[in-house]
């Protein structure tokens, strides 16, 4: 039984249509790598997923758990899945320990000292235990997003959602943001990620996710995709991607 | 021409004008406190979805900002009264300070509101928050960090306005002034010394609030260091 | 006792006129005082800038209606005939100045540096980088925020009520005592007070968003 399953998926802002019936199944400890030209409904995808949108037709199920527009639903729903932006988000007039523990304590509740365990560990994880009481804005770029990280783990979420977590940063920082992610990968974490690194998906995704005009247009393993892409559209994504 | 100040007459009545300091100090913390609770709440009226809502606080802003504290404060005081609510010099003076205050205040608040990026709020409840939670821990306390300068001059501006209450006869600085004068007929010294005394007391207004701004923003202190 | 009749409202509107008077002599007398001291802030001489500043410092930090009370007396002492005119004129004019040269001077400080820096390279003086460059470009910067005080005006004069000058607010109470009908008179000073004043609040947020992008550091009291 897959953890995520999308079926029919239909969203439109106004008259534009940017999804077009869209169906997927994501399996338990899985990694899927959502590709596409910018437009092409990726954002809005994930987006949908976590309930940030409102999609117009079909049906989306997380965890058993059907994807509906009230608030009891939608929060407990997001307990269960982690999000991570382009533009990491980090609330900016916390500490870092406060950004990690704070959803822990509204939240699920927990006390002090059961929230600061949980930060030092997922902030171990990402290795910025030593940050644990800096602001955002005394961090790096991807200090900052290792943080959104791992404020998302805190809450030990049953899938991962990244929109783009890299774009923003430079190249060197870039590569510590992906090491974060990979080791979320091989502990067997299910992980849905829009990326523009196509190294990256081509090593960590079991799946890959070709999106064109709302649609999926492709798929399948990124062995064969990216050795032998079927459509002229990918073909000619991947050759300007890799450019 | 020819007239020698006598500051004497003035500092005689010192526990008088004490007094008033104090008074003035508190008429301004309860109209402070009470006035950003009312600012508080009319941003959210103002940003609310419901259209009555937003018309209501709308046009308390603008009737408040349009019309002078004076006149504010003798429809409170002589005004209330008419309606069967009888209130004291000093009730009336506080509400007055208060409404007038709570309207400043909205704008002031719910720019810094407007000026928290929505994808804010999409962190927090992807985390799991509630609505509200989302808006009391991350869209408010960003807001207020934002616009505590601005909230600042604006209690300054509203203590040194108070002063006007004492045209109705509540018990703050200037009424005690207007009391001394009254009895020593020195009113160019009495308020001199008035003047001064309020003065002194903006310095102590930012001083507080700025003590009051480290501990409510640990955020700037630590990056002060820095 | 008698009821608030249209009469009432003649006198009120009478009284208005007052209101009206002494805002336009706050705002030309506060302008030309506030005009001299805002170039004294930016002086190149420091005793101007120090002057300047201690002046604004003490006006900001007291009461208006402590400065009335003061030149009232004051002008009493003197043996001054019309002192509550005399007082509300110069106190209004004294009191508006200052904050017209603190917003005054915050437009002109925010005309970038390269504004600066180009009119010296053409060789100007500064009076002339001022007069040609700089004040022209400040001015579309100030008229926000000078029409947004120009509403403090209008309400700070009510306070000259408090010395006995018959504006607005004192004509209000004057009716409120024969009439005893608050709760009318009032509501009816508030409405002239908000249609004076709602006007021009209007005005300046309209300018505001209109030289948007430009928004300054400078606040309108
Ligand atoms: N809130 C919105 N209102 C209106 N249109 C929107 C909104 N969000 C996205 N769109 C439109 O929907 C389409 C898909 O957007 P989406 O952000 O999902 O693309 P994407 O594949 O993530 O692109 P990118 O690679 O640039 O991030 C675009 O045409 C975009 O302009
Ligand atoms: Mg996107």
């Amino acid at each position: 039984m897959a953890i995520v399953n999308l079926s029919g998926v239909r969203k439109s802002y106004g008259s534009l249509s940017v999804l077009k019936d869209v169906s997927l199944a994501v399996e338990r400890g899985t990694v899927v790598a959502l590709v596409g030209r910018s437009g092409s409904g990726k954002s809005t995808l994930l987006r949908c997923i976590n309930g940030l949108e409102r999609i117009n037709a079909g049906e989306i199920v997380v965890d058993g758990r059907r994807v509906e527009q009230n608030e009891a639903t939608l929060r407990a729903l997001r307990q269960e899945i982690g999000i991570v932006f382009q533009s990491y988000n980090l609330f900016p007039h916390l500490t870092v320990e406060r950004n990690v523990t704070l959803a822990l304590s509204l939240v699920k509740k927990m006390s002090t000292a059961e929230g600061h365990a949980i930060a030092e560990r997922v902030l171990n994880q990402v290795g910025l235990g030593d940050k644990i009481g800096a602001y955002p804005e005394q961090l790096s770029g991807g200090q900052q997003q290792r943080v959104a990280i791992a404020r998302s783990l805190a809450m030990s979420p049953k899938v991962m959602l990244f929109d783009e977590v890299t774009s923003a940063l430079d190249p060197e920082l870039k590569e510590e943001v992906l090491r974060v992610m990979e080791g979320l990968a091989r502990e067997g974490m299910t992980m849905i990620l829009v990326t523009h690194e196509m190294d990256f998906a081509r090593r960590v995704a079991n799946e890959v996710v070709f999106m064109h005009q709302g649609k999926i247009h492709e798929q399948g393993p990124p062995s064969r995709l990216f050795v032998e892409p079927a459509t002229p559209e990918f073909r000619q994504f991947i050759s300007s991607a890799i450019n | 021409m020819g007239y020698t100040f006598q500051f004497g007459e003035v500092f005689r009545y010192w526990p008088l004008l004490v007094e008033g300091a104090i008074n003035t100090l508190l008429f301004s913390a309860i109209a402070m406190a009470a006035g950003l609770a009312v600012g508080i709440g009319g941003a959210v009226c103002r940003n609310s979805s419901n259209r009555a809502l937003r018309a209501v606080a709308g046009g308390y802003v603008e009737i408040v900002r349009n019309t002078p504290l004076l006149v504010q404060l003798f429809l409170f005081y002589f005004g209330l009264p008419a309606t069967g609510l009888r209130l004291s010099a000093t009730e009336a003076a506080i509400l007055a300070l208060i409404f007038n205050t709570g309207a400043y205040s909205t704008e002031i608040v719910r720019a810094g509101i407007e000026n928290v990026h929505r994808s804010q709020v999409e962190a927090a409840t992807s985390l799991g928050l509630s609505r509200t939670q989302a808006f009391l821990h991350v869209v408010l306390l960003q807001a207020l960090e934002r616009v505590y300068p601005a909230l600042v001059s604006q209690f300054i501006l509203m203590m040194l306005a108070s002063s006007i209450v004492s045209a109705v006869g509540a018990e703050e600085l200037t009424a005690y002034g207007n009391r001394i004068q009254s009895e020593n007929f020195r009113s160019m010294e009495v308020y001199f010394v008035c003047g001064a005394v309020y003065l002194g007391l903006t310095y102590v207004m930012r001083f507080v609030l700025a003590f009051l701004a480290r501990f409510l923003f640990p955020r700037r202190r630590a990056l002060a260091r820095a | 006792m008698r009821s608030f009749n249209p009469n009432d409202i003649l006198f009120l509107a009478q009284a208005a006129l007052w209101t009206i008077a002494l805002s336009l002599i706050a705002f030309f007398g506060g302008g030309i005082v506030g005009a001299i001291l805002a170039l004294w802030r930016i002086s190149t001489l420091r005793v101007l800038r120090m002057v300047a500043s201690g002046y604004i410092q003490i006006i900001q930090g007291m009461p208006l209606l402590i400065q009335l009370f003061i030149w009232y007396f004051g002008l009493n002492l003197l043996g001054m005939d019309l002192p509550a005119l005399m007082a509300a004129a110069i106190a209004l004019t004294l009191y508006s100045s200052a904050f017209f040269a603190e917003i005054w001077r915050g437009s002109i400080e925010a005309i970038p540096k390269g504004q600066w820096e180009s009119a010296a390279s053409l060789g100007l003086s500064r009076f002339e980088m001022l007069g040609y460059v700089i004040i022209p470009q400040a001015l579309r910067l100030a008229l926000p925020p000078t029409v947004g005080f120009m509403v403090q005006i209008v309400k700070n004069t009510s306070l000259t009520s408090l010395v006995g000058f018959v504006e607005l607010a004192r004509a209000g109470q004057l009716v409120n005592n024969v009439t005893f009908q608050p709760l009318p008179v009032f509501a009816c000073v508030a409405v002239i007070y908000f249609s004076t004043c709602f006007p021009l609040s209007i005005l300046s947020r309209w300018l505001e968003r209109r030289t948007h992008g430009h928004r300054q550091p400078v606040r309108s009291a």
